[in-house]
């Protein structure tokens, strides 16, 4: 078992809290650099979906994890972030500031929805972000001129300073930015929770009553994880259109909200990790599924719904037996090999709970 | 008559979508749960019907068939209570909700394998005949529709205001604990209320299939029923029926006098209005919390 | 001049009066307590105090400045700090983080900064931290530093409570039963805290309890409440002996 000595109060705001850790994380940054050298194209290109997963992911959890507010409706946010990205290049703005610009301003945008939001809780917050993803479909069709409609965009090269990045013929640089992308996400994130603001999440998230009495402005803290998941969410958009190469109106749909959602709390809520895991589940269960159905029934069998299905029965399970989602349970394996022999079943017992009426606020 | 007619029309297509959103609000009332999957069991009950009738399926006669898949769905919903939702005792409004909307998934997924994707008709006696009032033709499945709402609202209120069930529903939504020290077994009346509003769920699928063909994925409806019964007001039976209404009669008048592409975005724009107007719906059960 | 003034403050909620025509004044560097039947109005006099509810009419200042002017939140920026009587924690934040939320009103950081975490931010934090390290220090929470308020038991989620309104450095601090469920020997480490809020950081302290031991231990001045309004007001032994407090507590014919 490892034992922290602390010395200094840096000791709890470094970002990794002892060697070990470091090193840990130390060798998985260097094997993500590394990775181009040891895994084909194909493969790479697999892990540069779950990495993008894996910031949109970041994007809900911010808002859903840290904020406690739940939304249906990020998809939304990915389109908004996809289509300014890709409009802003053609309007000639180089990629170099277009990316970052179409974050801030789906960022805004998400802000300025957040405000008649604000006084929207649980289901009520869901219905009202559902509304959201399914008129986003409805809007880009309306938009046509700009958005191109039912026939769609497709986003042109990267160019970085003469560098050319491009999805299908250089799968290496794009994922290296991709990779960019999400360190630079997962900073930010990590960044918030060691300062006030993303202890001020965390405080309207579980008790917006003691929150306001400690100083805490409910409004303009929603506001700001609103704006700031939207943010990541956008990027995470932009870097959606240039993998799939084309989209249009239908790319972002209710059901790809409805996944973002189901990701996080199959990863477990409220933790970086989470994310991450519950990204590998969304990018490769496809995979298995074809993979699976492959030996089974022999190729060339469409089975529709069979993703979908399988993806909520998994979603099922977990909230049934593992609510904290794989990252609970990696906890859990963790703490039982450090603690070796003396681990205890009833460590992790969840303590029973009533529920009380949400109507009473 | 034009207006008339779109009128009625409209008026039976938002019966059907305030017999989902009555299975929502049930629920909601006695669970403080959000079923999302409400419009799947719908779609289900629909589906249990048509294989119970059909001739290529089990050919059994529709009245035999009707009331055998309206228990069906009943003890379906039971059983879901029984199985799932009461290992959720305790953990918050949003896994249940996504809970839901996955439980969504799988049945579509497994009705699917059963009942394959084409859209199939029922064959329902409610499906052929029509009425005549005056100048207006009303087919019989849209009468058949409105008045089976109608009784099926007035029952289920009575059921809540006058029944000691009822009552004792109400009160284990409010505070479990406190239901349980009062003598009420709170689980079994919760899996009650699964079974009562799987029921519904299955007069809805009747009605719904007597008035056209259905898929698997006519289970989507149960997202704009959610959003009837938000602007409804969650947790008001009346107000579930009316905000269903609401969203049936605007639809055929948003897409005759609007331009292509509206009716569709019609009874979301009314949800958010309404949301922005009274964040809580039209009638409103929050309170605020006394700290 | 007295730290915070209530001048005949009445609330209504429908047709109940909660609070009625109630003028009350806490003294600096004093410890005041609330008293009264359950239903009083002792919390709602909090709640006011907090700017959760508006009152009907009357005024509430404190330090001079007019508190109705400010919002729920502002009042913890002009240095009130407050417990509740039901334990309302982050729970699924560590006793740690609940404490630094304490500190909130002191952030000087933006938020560009913060995402970026700043040389600036570090040194904000680290300020923060040395803060909530004395509190801790203070209510000898060492063991449960790093714990889940959710594992908590309930005595020490009380003095977490209490140290989470000590964290944010007040002048008025408003403890709503801090004694309420707790066992006898937690009941005594909560009076000497409180004794020691007053004399070592010399933090006013207004307080709704039902414990007499308690109160009369330890509060200079007593307001006895029944119905929204002021029954008596005065020392501990003063109140104790009113004719109007016995009757309330124990009935007509009890004198």
């Amino acid at each position: 078992m490892r034992i922290q000595f602390k010395t200094s109060y840096n000791d709890d705001i470094r970002l990794f809290p002892d060697r070990w850790t470091l090193g840990v994380y130390t060798t998985l940054l260097v094997m993500a650099f590394a990775l181009p050298l040891l895994i084909g194209e194909f493969y790479l290109g697999e892990v540069t979906n779950v990495l993008i997963w894996a910031i949109a992911g970041l994007g809900l959890m911010l808002l859903t994890g840290q904020a406690g507010q739940v939304s249906l409706g990020h998809a939304a946010f990915l389109a908004i972030g996809c289509y300014t990205n890709t409009i802003l290049i053609e309007a000639g703005l180089s990629f170099i500031l277009a990316f970052p610009l179409a974050g801030v301003i789906t960022g805004m945008v998400g802000a300025i929805i957040a405000i008649p939001a604000l006084r929207l809780h649980g289901i009520y917050l869901a219905i009202a972000t559902i509304a959201l993803s399914i008129l986003a479909d409805d809007i880009i069709v309306l938009l046509d001129p700009w958005t191109g409609g039912v026939s769609g965009k497709f986003p042109d090269m990267i160019t970085i300073f003469g560098l050319e990045i491009e999805r299908w013929s250089m799968p290496t640089r794009f994922y290296y930015l991709v990779l960019l992308v999400t360190i630079l996400c997962t900073l930010f994130y990590r960044n918030l929770l060691r300062s006030p603001l993303g202890r001020a999440f965390a405080a309207v998230r579980d008790s917006e009553v003691s929150a306001t009495a400690m100083g805490v402005h409910i409004a303009r803290t929603k506001t700001k994880a609103f704006g700031l998941s939207c943010m990541i969410t956008g990027w995470a958009g932009a870097l959606m259109g240039y993998y799939a190469g084309a989209f249009n109106n239908e790319t972002f749909s209710l059901v790809i909200s409805i996944t973002l959602l189901m990701m996080i709390v199959i990863g477990g809520l409220g933790s970086i990790h989470g994310a991450f895991f519950g990204a590998v589940v969304v990018a490769f269960l496809p995979q298995v599924l074809s993979i699976l159905k492959g030996a089974v029934l022999g190729g060339g069998v469409a089975i529709p719904g069979l993703e979908t299905g399988v993806f909520g029965m998994i979603l099922i399970l977990f909230i049934l037996f593992e609510p904290m989602g794989i990252y609970g349970r990696w906890l859990k394996i963790r703490t039982w090999f450090e603690l070796f022999p003396f681990a205890r079943k009833d460590m992790f017992r969840r303590q029973k709970s009533y529920l009380k009426t949400e109507r009473l606020r | 008559m034009e207006v008339l007619q779109l009128l009625v029309s409209g008026l039976a297509n938002g019966c059907v979508y305030g017999l989902i959103a009555l299975g929502f609000v049930l629920i909601y009332k006695a669970t403080e749960a959000v079923n999302f999957a409400q419009g799947d069991f719908m779609m289900l009950g629909a589906f249990v019907t048509l294989g119970l009738t059909n001739a290529e399926y089990m050919h059994l006669p529709f009245w035999l068939a009707a009331p055998l898949a309206i228990l069906i769905m009943a003890v379906l919903g039971y059983l879901l209570d029984y199985f799932v939702l009461r290992h959720l005792f305790g953990q918050s409004q949003t896994a249940v909700v996504i809970l839901t909307i996955a439980l969504g998934f799988v049945i579509r997924f497994v009705a699917g394998v059963i009942w394959g994707h084409e859209p199939q008709t029922l064959e329902s006696p409610l499906a052929f005949g029509d009425v005549h009032l005056g100048s207006v033709v009303l087919g019989m499945a849209d009468v058949a529709v409105i008045i089976v709402t109608v009784l099926m609202t007035l029952f289920l209120y009575q059921f809540f205001q006058r029944t000691k069930l009822g009552l004792a529903m109400q009160a284990a939504s409010q505070n479990q604990m406190a239901a349980y020290y009062m003598g009420i077994p709170v689980k079994r009346v919760q899996g009650l209320i699964w079974g009562l509003s799987g029921a519904t769920a299955a007069v809805a699928g009747i009605l719904f299939a007597s008035k056209g063909a259905i898929d698997p994925n006519v289970g989507l409806l149960g997202i704009k029923a959610f959003a009837a019964a938000v602007i409804g007001g969650f947790g008001s039976l009346p107000g579930a029926l009316a905000g269903g209404l609401i969203v049936g009669v605007i639809e055929p008048f948003a897409s005759r006098y609007f331009a292509a592409g509206y009716s569709q975005i019609a009874p979301y724009a009314l949800l958010l209005i309404v949301l922005v107007v009274r964040p809580n719906g039209l009638f409103s059960q929050v309170r605020i919390k006394k700290v | 001049m007295s730290l915070l003034k209530i001048k005949d403050a009445t609330l209504k909620f429908g047709g109940v009066v909660a609070v009625d025509d109630l003028s009350l004044s806490v003294e600096e560097g004093e410890i005041y307590a609330i008293v009264g039947p359950n239903g009083a109005g002792k919390s709602t006099v909090f709640n006011l105090i907090s700017r959760f509810y508006q009152p009907f009419s009357g005024s509430i200042s404190f330090d001079g400045q007019n508190l109705l002017d400010r919002s729920a939140d502002q009042v913890a920026d002009l240095g009130i700090a407050r417990t509740f009587q039901n334990i309302e924690l982050f729970d699924h934040a560590t006793v740690l983080q609940n404490l630094l939320v304490g500190r909130h009103r002191h952030r000087k950081t933006s938020m560009v900064e913060e995402l970026f975490f700043a040389p600036r931010v570090r040194r904000e934090e680290l300020a923060h931290r040395e803060a909530v390290e004395e509190i801790i220090d203070f209510l000898d929470l060492q063991p449960y530093r790093d714990k889940m308020i959710a594992g908590l038991p309930y005595g020490v989620r009380k003095v977490v409570e209490l140290g989470r309104a000590l964290a944010s450095g007040p002048s008025l601090l408003l403890l709503d039963e801090p004694a309420s469920g707790l066992s006898v020997e937690e009941t005594q480490d909560m009076r000497w805290w409180i004794d020691d809020i007053r004399k070592q950081m010399g933090i006013t302290v207004l307080m709704v309890e039902h414990d007499m031991g308690l109160v009369s231990s330890v509060s200079d001045r007593v307001l006895a409440l029944a119905d929204g309004a002021k029954l008596a007001e005065g020392t501990p032994a003063q109140v104790q002996a009113d004719p109007a407090v016995i009757e309330a507590y124990l009935g007509a014919g009890a004198v």
